[in-house]
């Protein structure tokens, strides 16, 4: 099962639609996904030079104005800590290989689910709307987003294997489906220098296209290499620093349907999500074909 | 039909029912047509109609919308999900826009008439049931078809007809291939004259003349030796 959703707003500017809208998609998605929910929220830029880092630690009652303390004296931060629970969002100047560096050392039990200029990643175990709530993502403004409800089929349910995965600067991917080669290919990947967290298959796939793109490959080829090297059931949604991406493979099990008007994109495994949108009655819906990339760019 | 048309919001009222209610329906009593609006996506929707009814359904369905038709008209003024009609026994059901995968899965008798595109395996496992499609059809469209006609007026994706038993498949446009068993047949006169009636009853303007015939090539029915080195 799992179910995914994507919404992607044309404009440049932030829309503060964008967290009510994906927390609507979400909700109508939970039937398909009870065991863990999370989403990818692309907003506000880092300042020239910054990053932002999504932290999850493992309790809701982390002492998060302690960990900015010890991290501002090894990195510039360059604005204040947000916390929201478990997890944070700390804008820093630091690249991401020298935080997970500085975080295996002094801070073990915190993870980086997100690193890049605008991406922000929130997951964890439990129904979509117990988790936006818990992360306060109606609040939140934003061009673009992705979310995810799992219903586990191939590894773990914990907050770690939660979807979005997030492996490279500013890159996400949530999946509905399971991968059969996903051993091989992360023995292999590991070699090329990325990293995992976990065992899961569509970490693999997250890194693998970490991977593609970090060898020159644009967004579009890189899937497009996927679907030689990727072995198993897949529905893919994408995110990029300023795209956005749907792949399905060959035989296309795993549903999808795409819907476009004049001021969005929207994705999601079933329709039902996207009736929630404004403007989506008379929107032009169709079904994404199989082993075909469809990505949108912002200029 | 006539008589007054009874409105159903799924806005404000469930899915189960409104299912319930045509469920029930009374044989005396003067239901007979009736208008589903906002249906959103919603799954199963008039799902196992047993009543020679007519129903309407203005928007988007999700999944198994009209599965087990029997002696129903449905119509759905919109797209269909997964599964439309799947099942169906007898009656009608009509989709004006596309249908996603599985549209008519293990159909046993009636008719289902998409008017837009339908997805992959259109007609998978059809036993009986004709089905017309306005526009092209996905991959693996009328595999395992045991019994019935599919004809799509548009394009056929890979694979169409795939381990096919006795059902009967036209296409006008581009086939993109043929599944295991599956091969052109003649278009002899008894089988146009099938295909004529068919796009009639389905008030699908099509030219007759345009289409090629497919079905079984009836290899793979029995057990042949020289495979044994196979298994």
């Amino acid at each position: 099962m799992c179910g995914i959703v994507g919404l992607f707003f044309k404009a440049r500017a932030a829309s503060p639609l964008l967290g009510p809208l994906l927390a609507g998609m979400l909700h109508e998605m939970g039937e398909r996904g009870p065991d863990s929910s999370g989403f990818a929220i692309y907003c506000d830029n880092a300042p020239p030079g910054g990053f932002k880092a999504s932290l999850r630690a493992p309790a809701a009652d982390y002492d998060w104005d302690g960990f900015a303390g010890k991290l501002g004296a090894a990195f510039p931060l360059l604005g204040p800590l947000r916390p929201y629970g478990s997890h944070a969002v700390v804008t820093l100047a630091a690249v991401h290989e020298d935080l997970h560096a500085w975080l295996a050392e002094h801070r073990p039990e915190v993870a980086i689910f997100g690193f890049g200029e605008r991406i922000e990643v929130f997951k964890d175990v439990g129904r979509p709307d117990a988790v936006t709530g818990r992360f306060g993502l109606r609040q939140r403004a934003g061009t673009h987003a992705l979310g995810h409800t799992r219903m586990a089929t191939e590894s773990a349910v914990t907050t770690e294997h939660s979807h979005p995965f997030a492996t490279g600067i500013d890159l996400c991917l949530v999946h509905n489906g399971s991968l059969s080669n996903h051993n091989r290919l992360r023995r292999n990947l590991r070699r090329e220098g990325i990293r995992f967290a976990t065992d899961n298959d569509t970490e693999v796939a997250s890194g693998y296209l970490t991977w593609r793109l970090r060898q020159g490959l644009s967004l579009q080829a890189a899937l497009e290499a996927a679907l030689s090297d990727l072995d198993g059931f897949y529905t893919f949604a994408v995110g990029t620093r300023d795209g956005f991406a749907i792949l399905r493979d060959p035989i296309a099990c795993k549903p999808a349907v795409l819907a476009e008007t004049d001021e969005w994109v929207a994705m999601a495994t079933e329709y039902r999500a996207i009736a929630t949108l404004p403007g989506a009655a008379d929107a032009e819906i169709w079904e994404p074909r199989p082993a075909t990339v469809y990505s949108w760019q912002r200029q | 039909m006539t008589g007054p048309v009874i409105e159903i919001d799924l806005s404000t009222s469930s899915v189960r029912d409104l299912n319930q209610r045509l469920h029930r329906l009374d044989p005396g009593a003067d239901e007979r047509r009736w208008r589903v609006l906002n249906p959103n996506g919603a799954h199963a929707i008039a799902v196992g109609l047993t009543a020679p009814i007519d129903i309407e359904i203005i928007g988007h369905v999700g999944y198994y919308c009209a599965g087990m038709n029997a002696a129903a008209t449905v119509a759905i003024a919109g797209h269909a999900g997964t599964g439309v009609a799947e099942n169906i026994m007898s009656g009608c059901v009509r989709v004006r826009g596309n249908a996603a995968q599985s549209a008519a899965a293990s159909g046993r008798g009636g008719l289902v008439v998409i008017d837009g595109d339908a997805s992959a395996r259109c007609g998978i496992s059809m036993k009986g049931v004709d089905i017309v499609v306005g526009g092209s059809v996905g991959h693996m469209s009328a595999f395992m078809g045991q019994a019935g006609t599919l004809v799509v007026c548009g394009d056929a994706g890979p694979d169409l007809g795939d381990s096919i038993y006795e059902a009967e498949i036209f296409v006008a446009g581009e086939v993109a291939s043929l599944g295991s068993d599956c091969v052109e047949k003649a278009l002899d006169e008894a089988a146009a004259a099938h295909l004529a009636g068919l796009l009639e009853r389905a008030g699908v303007a099509a030219d007759s003349a345009r289409f090629r015939r497919y079905g079984s090539a009836r290899r793979l029915y029995n057990f042949r030796v020289d495979h044994a080195a196979e298994y």
